[in-house]
């Protein structure tokens, strides 16, 4: 299985890592339609801080869609959400408020081409968390470094390669200094040998202690850091468990196609 | 090399050849023929034509615009005889003289002459207060006010020399464009460039306290606006309030806001349905009815309005394709930071956005400029209206095409210097383009 390839054998077990008990987002029966097409169906997730979720399932399934709806990408039209203690509400006060503490990131990056990779690191920081420029440059420096690639800093996004646009794109979440981090297939558009440097990013911000929830395929991934997988299929949550019993005792006949399909 | 000995591998060469220069086919100037002009039997063909076709036209064109030309007299009988001692019974030549002796009025119009300087100088500070947005940094001005300054030198040593007073060296003209180039050397820095904008955004109350006067300057009735003075007047207002109101309206197009769309969409639809001469006919004749009798409504400014309102109409079409054209990730992305709607508009959207519709903002540009020739219908005197006054005088009854010609020139330099802007800023932008 090619996904084992990723797991760094000194990496500490998912249980090492800190839990608080503090609740970071909570979704209480959430539903979604799409018109007449009800694409999330009753979803309850509580996600505490320092907690490490991979979401995984078919595609339609409704996992993206899910992680959309925490940050209002996505209307949903029953339930309610709570992102650390703020409801999320159609108030564009609240919900600006609520992206300021939840980074995201993309399948296909979504980077700013017309800004240099640095611009684009400091943008939100300058706007939006008012940081004078001098400072918003240091911390992206430290975030590009952090990510290895400081020295593509001047270049313009067009010039680096996919596994590197998806890292300036991890290090523009982590300058807002978010809460809690989206991933959204971070790795479905990248090619093979690029997987990589972007999972090792993502399992070193895992270690430092984030919450992230993070729809992927990549199952070794999902091993090696997640302390929940939750999987998800027709726009409901199937089964919810710690990674070791959910790969080796799937309880659910849904749960074990999926998985016998994606593991063969 | 670690001891193996060229000489004693067989298949290893000995010597290298020295490097041969390409063959002279494809180098040079016969090499740039060959490959442009001659690369195949049809493109050979259609070369020649064209070499033909030139040779057929050029020699009769030179010799009726330039060698047999006049550009001194005061009739047309005057030049036809002139022409025809200079060059003998039935030659023909272009008679420029008209636009010497009515240059002032295909300017200025109707304009007091004592008061010429006045659309002078809002012409310089129009080019001061376009650069900070054209360009990255104040130097093109510096230029540009070195080269108008040059020229006037140039005629004050000519005036000088031929005992003529050098009045037009001492002009609020030559005032303003030294001050502006000296502005542009010290401050004119790309660190400091944008507090010129400040210039530019005070640039329509300057120009109307310039152009139409009232406080300080005596006031000149917009009736007596005329020529290329009126024809810049409408272009540039066109041209400078389109835009922005076309962004506006685009944005409102897109807008959740299901009232604010309406009124975008309506607003587009109607004026992009009618033409514009209806609209400016509206501004002329049919506005005069619903305002209260007594009012005086500046006819000029509600040419201005209606000319602007029929550019934002399609600005806001053009710059929607742009819009549409970006990829919903950009908008996405722009969210999840929280940034604000406006701000996302301004940092990520729109650059790009414009960026793409460049060609389209520049064509709309280039058509709303020439539009202003429509103005003529409504008995505004631009050039084109100009036409008739000039030809009713019997000293120039029966000349038509040094008129036009002139006039087509003019226009053709202002369109093509958008043109080649648009190419060049696209040229700047491309940076941005490597994906």
């Amino acid at each position: 299985m090619a996904e084992a390839a990723h797991i760094e054998p000194e990496a500490p077990a998912p249980t090492e890592m800190k839990v608080s008990d503090e609740v970071a987002i909570e979704i209480v029966k959430m539903n979604k339609w799409y018109g007449e097409f009800h694409v999330l169906k009753d979803i309850d997730l509580t996600v505490n801080k320092g907690e490490r979720i991979v979401v995984c399932g078919p595609s339609g399934s409704g996992k993206s869609t899910l992680i959309r709806c925490i940050n209002a990408l996505e209307k949903f039209q029953k339930g309610a959400v709570t992102v650390d203690g703020t409801p999320l509400t159609s108030d564009l006060k609240k919900i600006d408020e609520i992206r300021r503490e939840v980074g995201m990131v993309f399948q296909h990056f979504n980077l700013f081409p017309h800004l240099t990779i640095l611009e684009n690191c400091t943008l939100a920081p300058i706007w939006v968390r008012k940081m004078p420029k001098k400072d918003a440059n240091d911390v992206a420096m430290k975030y590009l470094e952090r990510v290895k690639i400081p020295e593509q800093a001047h270049k313009y996004p067009g010039q680096l390669s996919g596994g590197q646009q998806q890292r300036v794109a991890i290090a523009r979440a982590l300058c807002m200094n978010p809460n809690v981090m989206l991933f959204d297939e971070p790795t479905s558009a990248l090619d093979p040998e690029m997987i990589k440097e972007v999972l090792d990013v993502m399992v070193d911000l895992a270690q430092s202690g984030m919450t992230m929830i993070c729809v992927t395929h990549e199952m070794g991934f999902a091993r090696q850091v997640a302390n929940r997988v939750v999987f998800m299929d027709q726009g409901q949550i199937v089964e919810s468990n710690a990674p070791e019993p959910f790969f080796t005792n799937p309880q659910h006949e849904r749960t074990k196609l999926f998985l016998s399909q994606i593991l063969h | 090399m670690s001891g193996t000995d060229a000489r004693t591998v067989a298949y290893v060469a000995t010597t290298q050849y020295p490097e041969q220069p390409a063959p002279p086919s494809t180098t040079g100037v016969l090499g740039w023929l060959r490959e442009n002009l001659f690369s195949s039997v049809t493109n050979a063909i259609l070369t020649l034509l064209s070499i033909a076709f030139l040779v057929f036209l050029l020699p009769g064109f030179f010799e009726w615009a330039v060698f047999q030309s006049v550009w001194n007299a005061s009739s047309l009988t005057e030049c036809r005889q002139i022409i025809q001692v200079a060059h003998g019974e039935g030659a023909d030549g272009a008679c420029w003289a008209v636009i010497n002796e009515r240059f002032n009025q295909l300017m200025y119009g109707f304009y007091p002459i004592d008061k010429y300087w006045r659309p002078n100088v809002a012409l310089i500070i129009l080019i001061a207060a376009m650069i900070p947005v054209l360009f990255r940094s104040m130097r093109p001005l510096a230029y540009a006010m070195g080269v108008i300054l040059a020229g006037k030198a140039l005629f004050a040593v000519y005036a000088v020399a031929t005992g003529a007073p050098i009045a037009i060296f001492s002009s609020p003209t030559t005032y303003v464009a030294a001050a502006l180039l000296v502005a542009a050397l010290v401050v004119g820095g790309p660190a400091r460039k944008n507090r010129w904008l400040i210039l530019t955004f005070t640039y329509p109350f300057i120009a109307y306290f310039l152009l139409w006067g009232g406080i300080f300057l005596d006031s000149v009735p917009s009736t007596q606006f005329g020529g290329f003075l009126l024809t810049m007047v409408i272009g540039v207002t066109g041209i400078s309030f389109s835009l922005p109101i076309g962004i506006l309206l685009a944005l409102g197009r897109q807008s959740k806001l299901p009232v604010l769309q309406i009124m975008c969409v309506t607003f587009i639809e109607f004026i992009r349905g009618v033409p514009l001469i209806t609209l400016l006919f509206v501004a002329s004749v049919l506005l005069n009815y619903l305002l209260p009798p007594g009012t005086e409504f500046d006819l000029i400014l509600r040419v201005l309005i209606m000319v602007t309102l029929f550019a934002s109409a399609y600005m806001a079409e053009v710059i929607r394709g742009g819009l549409a054209a970006l990829p919903k990730g950009q908008y996405e992305a722009a969210d999840t930071l929280g940034l604000t709607y406006w701000q996302g508009m301004r940092l990520i959207v729109l650059p790009q956005a414009l960026k793409i519709s460049i060609p389209g903002i520049v064509n709309t540009f280039i058509g709303l400029f020439k539009d202003t020739t429509l103005v003529a219908i409504i008995a505004l005197f631009d050039p084109v209206g100009l036409f008739n006054p000039i030809r009713a005088d019997s000293d120039w009854n029966g000349i038509i095409w040094e008129l036009y010609g002139f006039v087509a020139l003019v226009f053709f330099i202002c369109c093509w210097g958008m043109s080649q802007y648009s190419q060049f800023l696209e040229r700047r932008l491309r940076a941005s383009d490597r994906r």
